[in-house]
C-alpha cells in the first residue's frame, strides 16, 4: 500500500507532467504558427503550461523530500518515471491537429481544475484557482478554432475530423483512476473524476455538433501514462528536451 | 527603515517588460513586513509562465541592498490569484500612456468562454471602434 506522501506526489506529477509535456509540445510551434497571431497565442499557452508546470513540479520535490528542485524532476527523469497523460505527447501534425488535441485536453484540463479549487491541500487549491484563469483561455481559443475548421471547408474539416477519430482513444485515460486517486479522494485532496466525466462528455459532444463535426464513436481507451507506460513519442521529446542539462550539467542561464 | 520607506523603494522597481509602471502599481507586490531587521516581501505572479518574476525578484533584493539591507526574503504565493483588479488607477494611467489598453474591471472571468469579448477603447484615440484580434498577446500582461 502506497503512503499519502507517495500517492500525492505521484499525483503532483501526474498534472505537472501533463502539463510540461503538452506546453513542450505547443512550444514546437514557435515561429513555425500559421499565422502571426495564431503563433502568439500558442505560444502564450504553451508559456501557460510550462508556468504551471514548473509551480506543480517545484511542490511535487517539497512532497517527496529527496531535495529534487523541479528542474531536476523535468531534467532527470526518464520515460517510465513521467506520469503524463498519453495525448499530451502525441505529435503536433498540422495545426488542425494541434487545435484538436489542445480542444480534447483543454476541456478536460478546466474541468479538473474547476474541481481542484475544492482541494483539501492548501497548494494544490491555490494552484487551481490560479491556472483556471489561464485554462479559461486556452479552452476558449481552441474551441473557437475547432469550431472555425469543423464549420468552415471540405478540406478544414478533415482536417480536424481525421485527428478527432485518431485522438479519441486517448480520451478515455482521463477519467481512469488508480490507488492515488482512491488514497487521495478519501482526504479530499484528489479530484472524483468520476463526477466531471458527464461534463466533459457533454461539453465536447456538444461542440462536435456546432462544429459540424461526427462524434467518434471508437470505444477503445489507451491507458498507460499515469502509471509509466507510453508511446514511442514520449522518448523523443525527452531526448530533446533533456540534451542540455544532461549534456551539461553546470550549465546556467 | 519602516515599511513606508521600504514601499516608497519598491516604487523604483519596474516591470521589466513595461518600464513605465512600478511593481507596486502593477499589483505583484502582496505584502511588506518587517521582523526583527528582516524584510519580507510577498510576491504573486501576473501570470504562471512570467518570465519577469526573477527579475523582478533580483531587482528588488538588489534595489535594498543599495539602501543598506541586507536581509531580504522574496517569497512567491500562487493564491489568491492575481487579477488586472489589482493594477493601481495611476497604474492604470500609466499604461495607457504607454500605448496599452488598460484592462476593464475583472477582464478574466468563467461567463467570457462562450461569450463575446469586452468592449476596450483604443489607447491612443479612444475610438471606440475597435475589434478583439486576438486574446493573446506577446508579454501575456
Amino acid at each position: 500500500m502506497m503512503s499519502e506522501q507517495e500517492a500525492l506526489f505521484d499525483y503532483c506529477l501526474r498534472i505537472g507532467d501533463s502539463s510540461l509535456i503538452i506546453g513542450h509540445r505547443l512550444s514546437e510551434w514557435c515561429g513555425h504558427g500559421p499565422i502571426l497571431e495564431e503563433d502568439i497565442a500558442i505560444i502564450n499557452v504553451s508559456l501557460d503550461l510550462v508556468g504551471q508546470a514548473r509551480s506543480v513540479l517545484k511542490y511535487a520535490g517539497k512532497v517527496e523530500g529527496q531535495g529534487r528542485s523541479e528542474d531536476d524532476l523535468a531534467y532527470l527523469r526518464d520515460v517510465t518515471f513521467y506520469r503524463n497523460l498519453l495525448i499530451c505527447e502525441q505529435p503536433n501534425g498540422d495545426y488542425g491537429r494541434t487545435i484538436t488535441r489542445q480542444f480534447l485536453f483543454d476541456s478536460f484540463h478546466y474541468l479538473f481544475l474547476q474541481e481542484l479549487v475544492n482541494s483539501t491541500d492548501e497548494f494544490l487549491a491555490g494552484y487551481a484557482a490560479k491556472s483556471l484563469k489561464e485554462v479559461t483561455y486556452h479552452l476558449q481559443h481552441s474551441t473557437k478554432w475547432l469550431l472555425r475548421l469543423g464549420d468552415g471547408t471540405e478540406e478544414s474539416r478533415r482536417r480536424v475530423q481525421e485527428p478527432l477519430d485518431d485522438l479519441w482513444r486517448f480520451t478515455g485515460e482521463f477519467f481512469n483512476t488508480n490507488e492515488v486517486d482512491e488514497i487521495l479522494i478519501s482526504k479530499g485532496i484528489a479530484v472524483d473524476l468520476s463526477k466531471i466525466k458527464p461534463l466533459w462528455e457533454k461539453r465536447v459532444a456538444t461542440v462536435i455538433e456546432e462544429a459540424t463535426l461526427t462524434l467518434p464513436t471508437n470505444a477503445w481507451k489507451q491507458l498507460g501514462g499515469t502509471e509509466g507506460r507510453h508511446t514511442e513519442h514520449l522518448g523523443l521529446i525527452l531526448a530533446e528536451m533533456q540534451f542540455l542539462p544532461r549534456a551539461y550539467p553546470d550549465a546556467k542561464w | 527603515m519602516d515599511e513606508v520607506q521600504i514601499r516608497a523603494l519598491l516604487e523604483e522597481v519596474k516591470d521589466p517588460e513595461v518600464p513605465v509602471l512600478s511593481v507596486l502599481d502593477l499589483g505583484v507586490v502582496r505584502e511588506v513586513s518587517i521582523i526583527e531587521n528582516v524584510v519580507n516581501i510577498t510576491l504573486t505572479p501576473t501570470y504562471s509562465g512570467c518570465p519577469a518574476m526573477q527579475v523582478i525578484e533580483d531587482d528588488i533584493v538588489s534595489i535594498l541592498k543599495k539602501n543598506g539591507i541586507e536581509t531580504v526574503n522574496v517569497k512567491t504565493v500562487l493564491s489568491p490569484a492575481w487579477t488586472t483588479d489589482w493594477i493601481t488607477e495611476k497604474g492604470k494611467r500609466q499604461l495607457k500612456e504607454f500605448g496599452i489598453a488598460p484592462p476593464e474591471k475583472s477582464s478574466i472571468d468563467k461567463n467570457s468562454i462562450m461569450g463575446d469579448a469586452k468592449f476596450i477603447g483604443c489607447p491612443q484615440c479612444d475610438s471606440e471602434n475597435t475589434e478583439m484580434i486576438s486574446q493573446f498577446w506577446f508579454n501575456g500582461l
